[in-house]
């Protein structure tokens, strides 16, 4: 939260006034509320593997992180830039080919990809739309730079934080909101339903039914389903809810079987069609993929997206911008090394200690090494998986990732955060809602602030300049 | 909705009603056993507890003898017990978990705390006999508390669209089960005097069974007579103002199939079945059941409220 003089941001005054003012007995007591609310509200995340993991709760931090309106500007126009690019690169590669033909991305980064879809090759899909909801991952490391560090282009989680964290936040320091003006964030759920019913196939009538597939409530995101379909006001099918007749798909109600337009699916690729995908899974819908083809569903996010949240395609991100909008790109990349290539490969292997390496298609924080908190064991371990499959990995410099004041036992003290805004894409254009997820890491120095590692949430609100109060 | 929705409030609100019944079952059992011998000879009420809470048969997969401790433990707390309270409510709240967009915050409240209470009752339970009574005794009114907290929330911040019309009906299918399986259980104490069996009939028996569906003030508001076993009968099957007669359950049945009747403009096998049952119910009296035999009215009963749950999950359910 402090600039480059150690001084608070602007952004920040009031915020650290007030901090330093409340008694440590008040930001204690909130603490406690606020899991409470949690608690009682059941906004748990399932972490795979773990004993009574079904109900966890994501530590949630009471102090919220601000974002001033100008530097959300920037952000703003720099994100509906690359997911405008995403979506003309998904609709490229499973169509003309274009970008692979003037050799800008290697076809092997593209073939190659485990997340590469065959069966839609061809397949044009509503409005060339494929990535209706994104979630990008941002960082700040100066003053002045947001850097993008990962892509969510399949089914990124986290929005009911951002709305859920909101929620508890006003309940809980109302005083707080009154000091600053905050950008709402609870439209969100409008502007989904919006996008969503926006994709519909043309076929389908004006008043399309939507729904949202989820996996069932032991999948870690169920919560989240759930609140969502709740806030847009859509039915919350699992697969056997949902049959296919004729190519098109339909859903059991109490009053027989109802025709569906569009599918919001939180389920993978690869369970959503046992003839098509996994013939071993029960969660998804025999025959969705042939309706899917044939245009009488929508789904979103189309099937195939994950090529693009890859993160070794990732670093083509902004060759990838220039080549469709011919625009120089607004967010930059962190700076990214391609272990496919041998020099690369060899300049990383010598670095191990300073670099975080993760896998290309890895998620959740699973599969990475972090050098500077790694064991001496665990840097050559990861140097022979590395040079057993470069091609498997990227590799970044840790960056000075910004802090923000976080409320830990002992009083407030800076953490590391990174942010996730959500992007909705439908046929009227992209749309942010002016928020998102903040992340911390609740350990101190640690880097890491996925949920699944232990990491918790935090409000983020994006406020007024002062400047431009009236 | 979708069918699954439906199924799941149906039966989520069936394992709330049937917490709430082997709640008071164990109360009224306890009650019972705790009378000295001379009022009391047979000594099989916990036996009777396990069979008209249907857990006589996996309680004897598990244990040898009738033991009272390990008969209340059994029906409260074993989950090896498909019908234990402690399944009920788990069951209750994965259902609703599964359904959380179909409940209100509060219904959902009412289930996540009664579990919450659960997994601390279960936590903390202690050896001590006398303090486990104690204990008991509390995670009992805790139960009933919750099944009215529930119950309240249904009724007062649901919508009045088929989902609550499911919800209640698996309300009153479940409380029309449970309160024949009591009559059944009980049915040689509930014989007239003329055809008595057993000897001389227990006026706390009589009195057990009534507070156990909390009904004993209402016996004497009704009848304004001393405690009559066939009296009971009467009370318990034929009376329309008594909220847990078999006849009231039937006459919210078929309000909630009705309803449902008209929300979707068709009738089917559910309704015709459960105006069978109500017309049935409605020309009976208590004299002709007992000549028929109170045993096997209540059989018939029984089977005829199971036809009619299978006839509700054929037509909605699936």
């Amino acid at each position: 939260m402090t600039g480059p003089d150690g001084e608070p941001r602007e952004v920040y005054a009031r915020l650290s006034r007030w901090l330093a003012e409340a008694p440590p007995e008040l930001l204690a007591s909130r603490r406690a509320q606020a899991d409470l609310l949690f608690r009682r509200i059941g906004i748990t995340f399932a972490v795979y593997g773990e004993k009574d993991a079904a109900e966890r709760l994501i530590p949630f931090d009471i102090v919220p992180r601000l974002i001033s309106q100008s530097e959300w500007r920037r952000l703003e126009v720099g994100l509906v830039q690359r997911v405008k690019a995403m979506n003309m690169f998904l609709a490229d590669i499973y169509g003309p080919r274009e970008i692979l033909r003037a050799g800008i991305v290697p076809s092997a980064l593209v073939y190659q990809n485990p997340y590469f879809r065959p069966e839609m090759v061809n397949v044009r899909v509503p409005f060339d739309t494929y990535v209706h909801i994104a979630g990008i991952d941002i960082v700040r490391i100066d003053a002045d730079d947001f850097y993008v560090l990962e892509d969510n282009a399949r089914t990124p989680s986290g929005v009911s934080y951002m709305l859920e964290n909101r929620e508890v936040m006003m309940r809980l320091f109302p005083e707080l909101f009154a000091a600053h003006r905050v950008a709402p964030v609870e439209n969100y759920a409008d502007l989904l339903l919006q996008s969503l019913r926006s994709v519909a196939p043309r076929t389908a009538d004006a008043d399309p039914v939507v729904v949202l597939l989820t996996p069932g409530q032991y999948n870690s995101a169920y919560y989240e389903h759930s609140f969502l379909a709740d806030k847009l006001g859509i039915e919350l099918v699992e697969g056997r809810d949902l049959f296919v007749d004729d190519d098109v798909v339909y859903m059991r109600t109490t009053e027989g079987p109802k025709q569906v337009d569009v599918i919001y699916r939180r389920l993978d690729d690869d369970f959503l069609d046992p003839l098509a995908f996994r013939p071993d899974s029960t969660l998804g819908v025999p025959g969705l993929m042939s309706a899917y083809r044939a245009g009488t569903v929508t789904l979103a996010n189309a099937v195939g997206t994950g090529v693009a949240d890859d993160k070794a395609l990732y670093t083509y991100m902004p060759e990838i911008i220039q080549f469709y909008l011919g625009e120089v790109p607004l967010l930059k990349n962190v700076p990214t090394y391609r272990c496919r290539e041998p020099e690369t490969l060899r300049y990383v292997l010598e670095h191990l200690p300073e670099l975080v390496v993760k896998e290309v298609n890895g998620s959740g924080g699973y599969g990475m090494l972090v050098g500077p908190h790694a064991t001496r064991a665990e840097i050559e371990l990861f140097a022979k998986k590395l040079t057993l499959d470069p091609a498997n990995f990227i590799a970044q410099p840790t960056l000075a990732l910004s802090t923000c004041p976080t409320a830990m036992p002992g009083g407030i003290s800076p953490r590391h955060v990174d942010f996730r805004p959500f992007v909705l894409t439908g046929s009227k254009g992209v749309r942010v809602v002016p928020g998102g997820l903040t992340r911390v890491a609740m350990q101190d120095g640690s880097l890491v602030v996925n949920s699944s590692q232990g990491g918790g949430t935090k409000d983020t609100w994006i406020i007024e300049d002062a400047g431009t109060r009236s | 909705m979708l069918s699954r929705t439906a199924d799941n409030l149906y039966w989520l609100a069936r394992y709330m009603e049937r917490a709430d019944f082997l709640a008071r079952t164990v109360e009224a059992t306890q009650r019972l056993a705790a009378l000295p011998a001379v009022y009391n000879q047979a000594g099989t009420e916990w036996e009777s507890a396990l069979e008209s809470s249907g857990a006589g048969d996996p309680y004897r997969a598990k244990y040898e003898v009738v033991e009272p401790d390990k008969v209340m433990d059994f029906i409260i707390f074993d989950a090896a017990n498909p019908s234990s309270i402690r399944n009920c409510i788990e069951l209750a709240r994965t259902n609703g978990r599964a359904v959380r967009t179909a409940l209100t915050a509060e219904m959902w409240d009412a289930i996540n705390g009664a579990w919450l209470e659960l997994k601390r009752f279960e936590g903390s339970r202690t050896r001590d006999d006398a303090a486990r009574r104690e204990e008991i005794t509390h995670f009992l009114d805790f139960v009933k508390q919750t099944s009215l907290v529930f119950d309240g929330s249904v009724y007062r911040t649901m919508l009045r669209d088929p989902s609550y019309w499911f919800s209640r009906l698996g309300v009153f299918v479940e409380r029309a089960d449970n309160t024949a399986r009591i009559l059944d259980v009980k049915y040689h104490v509930l014989l007239p005097e003329t055809e008595a069996v057993g000897g001389s009939l227990d006026y706390f028996q009589w009195t057990a069974i009534l507070r156990a569906v909390s009904a004993l003030t209402a016996y004497h508001w009704v009848y304004r007579e001393s405690i009559k076993p066939w009296l009971i009968a009467d009370l318990l099957i034929l009376r329309l103002e008594m909220p847990r007669s078999l006849l009231s359950c039937y006459e919210n049945i078929n309000r909630c199939l009705d309803s449902l009747g008209k929300a979707y403009g068709r009738q089917g096998a559910a309704q015709r079945q459960a105006r069978r049952v109500m017309a049935q119910l409605e020309n009976a009296s208590i004299e002709e059941i007992f000549q028929q035999g109170l045993h096997e009215f209540i059989t018939g009963f029984l089977d005829d409220n199971n036809k009619l749950g299978a006839a509700i999950a054929e037509q909605f359910l699936v």
